[in-house]
């Protein structure tokens, strides 16, 4: 188990270090930055932070003295050419008319940041973009596979491809009505294999490394949607995760619901219990060695993004999502109004760990079973990784 | 020469342009690539990928605001002061 927690928030990334028993946070770098996303390379040591400067855009960050400095890494951008639809521009009337329109792609947003086998790393980012290095973060580039996937409209670089997107947007993408890629998952027993997981369009897989996609929506419902079970479109998953131990078990934290796959995602069960207060979140987390244990940090729900009843608690599943336990020991249980991102949720072994827009950061030694707090008045955390 | 003037928080990123800068330049464009040579990184601070001014970022030359925010070709005199700045926007 890892003795160090990595926190992005609004306002900095934090470490949040175990001695002794006590958790103790300081702030290791980006005053006053707000960061999205904050992961050590398990391979090379190196810290990543991606940055969201209020007026200066979305920038890389990383630390190779373990976050004493942090410098201004290769920068992500998205190459000339590259467009993508998005909805026609207000009217007078404060409404968009007709086809979508073709916009050339810029950097709104670096939203996550994961890492395969040694020297690849990958970057999703607002608008829908899957960035990949294979020189351990000194160049990136776009996934073309994915760009240019025939639900998105094709190849946009060339001509105008099909004519129209299938994919959504994000009110995360800060103004703009854009998709956003913010999970990124690789099958440990292929590198080769990858899922990720985008808002608002769903889930895809590559076998062959990223040269082609496919979309893994099968069984996945929108709820908000005249045609709920459709494969191609506006799907939101939240955050997806799968069992290193068991790749083929997959969760989703999704929209509308928690969903689980038993068959590498390529068929979901929707495994909610309402009745639980199961069933609207934002992050997952999946035990490491057991498909069917899981756990999510509840909302009420898409309208009400907030604690249930002024209770916080972390519902874990050991079935698979037939059931699941509610996990409120150490957990303010009046008065709460914490939610919890999708990147604020961490497991490490039999350890765990939450932080939420509230500035709190919560650690169970136990699997959930109880709960101690590692921080509080933190500026709002937007992930927490152990590092 | 024009001469530049940043906002103080760009000072945090780029302590080699703190106080008053010279460089060579016609437009806005070319002082942003002065820049951008003085220090590597900059352009992509106050503009997108595609050249353009970031929303939240504004220009002055003389004290006026430029117009052209997609390709930055406001001319600027030899003895101009150009003053880069963040676009207060409340919060």
């Amino acid at each position: 188990m890892s003795d160090r927690i990595l926190v992005g928030t609004r306002k900095g990334t934090f470490l949040v270090t175990r001695n002794s028993g006590r958790w103790t946070p300081r702030l290791a770098g980006h005053g006053g930055a707000g960061v999205n996303f904050a992961a050590r390379d398990p391979h090379t040591g190196t810290l990543w932070a991606l940055l969201g400067h209020g007026h200066w855009g979305a920038k890389l960050s990383r630390s190779v003295d373990d976050g004493v400095t942090w410098t201004d890494a290769p920068q992500v951008k998205y190459p000339e050419g590259a467009r993508h639809y998005l909805p026609p521009p207000p009217t007078d009337t404060g409404e968009g008319e007709g086809a979508p329109v073709l916009k050339p792609a810029t950097l709104l947003k670096l939203w996550c940041l994961s890492f395969g086998q040694p020297g690849r790393m990958y970057i999703g980012t607002i608008p829908g973009g899957l960035f990949v290095s294979d020189d351990g973060g000194e160049s990136f580039a776009l996934n073309r596979g994915l760009w240019d996937h025939e639900s998105r409209g094709g190849d946009l670089f060339a001509g105008e491809g099909n004519g129209t997107t299938k994919w959504f947007g994000t009110p995360a993408a800060e103004g703009e009505f854009s998709p956003g890629l913010h999970s990124i998952v690789v099958d440990p027993r292929d590198p080769q294999r990858v899922l990720v997981a985008i808002s608002t369009a769903g889930v895809f897989e590559t076998t062959d490394g990223g040269t082609t996609w496919r979309t893994r929506n099968q069984g996945l419902l929108m709820d908000y949607s005249p045609n709920p079970g459709e494969e191609w479109a506006g799907h939101d998953p939240h955050a997806i995760e799968l069992c290193p131990g068991q790749p083929d078990h997959v969760w989703q934290q999704n929209h509308c619901g928690v969903f689980a796959s038993r068959d590498g995602a390529a068929t979901w069960k929707r495994v909610s219990s309402p009745d639980d207060g199961v069933h609207f979140g934002f992050p997952v987390a999946v035990d490491a060695e057991d498909g069917n244990t899981a756990w999510v940090v509840p909302g009420v729900s898409d309208a009400k993004r907030m604690a249930i009843d002024g209770s916080l608690f972390v519902a874990r599943t050991e079935d698979g999502g037939a059931t699941w336990q509610p996990l409120r020991k150490g957990l303010p249980q009046q008065n709460a109004y914490d939610v919890v991102y999708r990147h604020g949720l961490h497991n490490a072994g039999d350890r765990l760990a939450f932080g939420s827009t509230t500035g709190n950061l919560y650690v169970s030694e136990d699997r959930g079973d109880s709960w101690t707090a590692a921080a509080q008045n933190l500026p709002p955390i937007y992930s927490v990784r152990f590092a | 020469m024009p001469t530049v003037q940043l906002t103080s928080h760009l000072h945090e990123f780029f302590g080699n342009l703190r106080g008053t800068t010279t460089v060579e330049g016609a437009t806005v464009r070319e002082v942003i690539d002065a820049l951008e040579a003085m220090a590597p990184g900059f352009a992509f601070y106050v503009c997108d990928e595609v050249g353009r001014l970031r929303q939240h970022v504004l220009i002055y030359v003389d004290g006026v605001r430029t117009r052209d925010r997609a390709t930055l070709g406001d001319a600027v005199q030899p003895g101009s002061q150009v003053l880069i700045v963040q676009a207060l926007s409340g919060g």
